[in-house]
């Protein structure tokens, strides 16, 4: 069964409908390159996937469960959006990484507030323990209550430290670990965001036109970094103009045109042998491109 | 000769008595204009569009007329509308100007805060954040950071402008220097230029050291 399942996804801006029933399906590990030409509903279709914005209509199934669908209006506010979105990360095209915080801090930050909610939300479960106990009894259980929290603390602070500094080896950027955003190349930066994005332990990682941003000589690294991040673990959704990468590095490409998926498969089957006719036109306007 | 010296430090005290009113005046509408400000800020950026347009104009209203106009109508509109009686003098001119600023400060709050690419609410909603979490551990340091300069602009603007309290017979140091040229004594109404001199360098360094404390990073 695939691990990711999206279902006549449906966006309306307005009276502009930008995307107009798109599904497909993807296995865990794998890498979906998503191509076309701009206004067509690429990026629509990735913000939907983390909830920036909410669909219309359509499902979403994640590992067979049901994750959204935009028919249950109750099942989406704001906290129940949130949680949703912690399935997906996603890389923006221009990094938006956190000016005043150092590297560490911009990878670490998200994990750290969660954590500090979830030790409130256990702090508060044992505060509910000890009503009503006898005044001797309480007392004791209060000491072990402060002894476990103060360990569970410690044993998260650690562990984000750690995911951090291992993170920041996988984009090679350990040394740059207290330096802050505006200190670094475009390149870095869009590494460091690749790293924040991680942390998280998201199932399925996102990026939005990740190397658009970027001067020519610093694209290699940003995609060498996306390359070496695929492994049977990582599932991961790029759309892309990089279409040498998009040939080498997805297992499956989706072409979108006009908020509707005009053809898709593996990267043999659109890149060599395109079906449509508008495929065969965009490929031939992005190789001219790039002479 | 040494009634002359006497009556320096006569004036200097007396004038030194004024700046306290002065500084009171100041601190005051700081204290309260500050807040009051990022809560019209709030309301003129509300999706309620009512709320919207009442903030909106009732910011025109105010920033569309003097100052001076508007110490007069709280002090004496209440009594002479509503037969209220007067508000003590100080309260009514601290009233005026805390409604003032606080106009002034919401348009730099709202200048702050719309700078602000929507790509970092966007990066904090990503990764799971409240909005909350947004405001306070990502956008605000950076639109403090925005704000330094223009909000230096205002309080050090303030300070000039509690001279006006003089309309309605509050003893600032202005109105006591004046009240000797009435008496035929010119000179410390130019010496009242020392104290406030002295105080919006105070201010200028304060800020100054600010903008230094938040030049570690940039936006």
């Amino acid at each position: 069964m695939a691990f990711l399942e999206v279902n006549n996804y449906h966006k309306k801006f307005g009276e502009n409908e930008v995307l107009k029933g798109i599904s497909f399906s993807l296995n865990k590990g794998e890498i979906l390159a998503v191509i076309g030409s701009s206004g067509g509903g690429k990026t629509t279709l990735l913000r939907c996937l983390n909830f920036l914005e909410i669909p219309d209509e359509g499902t979403l199934l994640l590992d067979g469960k049901m994750l959204f669908d935009a028919s249950e209006k109750k099942k989406n506010t704001d906290a129940q959006i949130r949680e949703k979105r912690l399935h997906f990360g996603l890389v923006f095209q221009q990094f938006n990484l956190f000016p005043q915080y150092t590297v560490f801090k911009n990878i670490t930050l998200a994990s750290t507030l969660l954590a500090k909610q979830n030790i409130k939300e256990k702090k508060r479960s044992f505060k509910q323990e000890c009503k009503g106990l006898p005044k001797e009894e309480k007392k004791a259980r209060k000491a072990e209550q402060s002894k476990v929290l103060a360990e569970l603390t410690d044993g998260l602070k650690k562990r984000i430290e750690e995911r951090a500094e291992q993170l920041l080896e996988r984009v090679g950027l350990s040394d740059k670990r207290d330096a802050y955003p505006y200190q670094l190349s475009g390149g870095q930066q869009q590494r460091v965001a690749i790293a924040r994005a991680l942390a998280l332990e998201p199932d399925i990682l996102c990026f939005d036109e990740p190397t658009s941003a970027l001067d020519p000589e610093l694209t290699g690294e940003v995609l060498k970094v996306i390359k070496g991040l695929k492994s049977s673990e990582s599932t991961m959704i790029v759309v892309t103009h990089e279409m040498e990468f998009a040939k080498n590095v997805a297992d499956h490409v989706i072409f979108i045109s006009d908020g509707m998926i005009e053809e898709e498969g593996t990267p043999r089957e659109v890149f060599e042998h395109p079906k449509s006719e508008k495929t065969q036109a965009f490929l031939r306007k992005s190789l001219e491109e790039n002479f | 000769m040494i009634g002359k010296k006497i009556m320096f430090w006569q004036v200097t005290l007396n004038l030194f008595e004024g700046f306290g009113v002065t500084c009171l005046i100041f601190a005051a509408t700081l204290v309260f204009a500050l807040p009051l400000g990022l809560i019209l800020a709030f309301g003129s950026m509300s999706k309620l569009k009512v709320l919207k347009s009442v903030v909106k104009v009732f910011v025109w209203i105010i920033r569309g007329t003097p100052l001076m106009l508007q110490i007069l109508v709280i002090y004496y509109g209440p009594a002479l509308l509503f037969h209220w009686g007067f508000l003590d003098r100080i309260v009514a001119v601290i009233v005026a100007f805390v409604i003032n600023y606080a106009c002034y400060f919401s348009e730099v709050y709202r200048g702050g805060i719309e700078s602000i690419s929507k790509g970092q609410y966007e990066a904090g909603q990503v990764l799971g954040m409240t909005k909350s979490q947004i405001f306070f551990k990502v956008v605000l340091l950076q639109v403090v950071k925005r704000i330094v300069p223009p909000m230096s602009n205002e309080v050090i603007t303030l300070v000039k402008d509690t001279s006006l309290a003089r309309i309605i017979v509050v003893e600032e140091i202005l109105k006591v220097a004046y009240d000797y040229t009435v008496r035929g004594l010119i000179w410390p109404l130019f010496y009242t230029a020392v104290y406030y001199l002295f105080f919006v360098g105070v201010l200028t360094l304060l800020f100054n050291f600010i903008e230094k404390k938040l030049n570690y990073f940039r936006v």
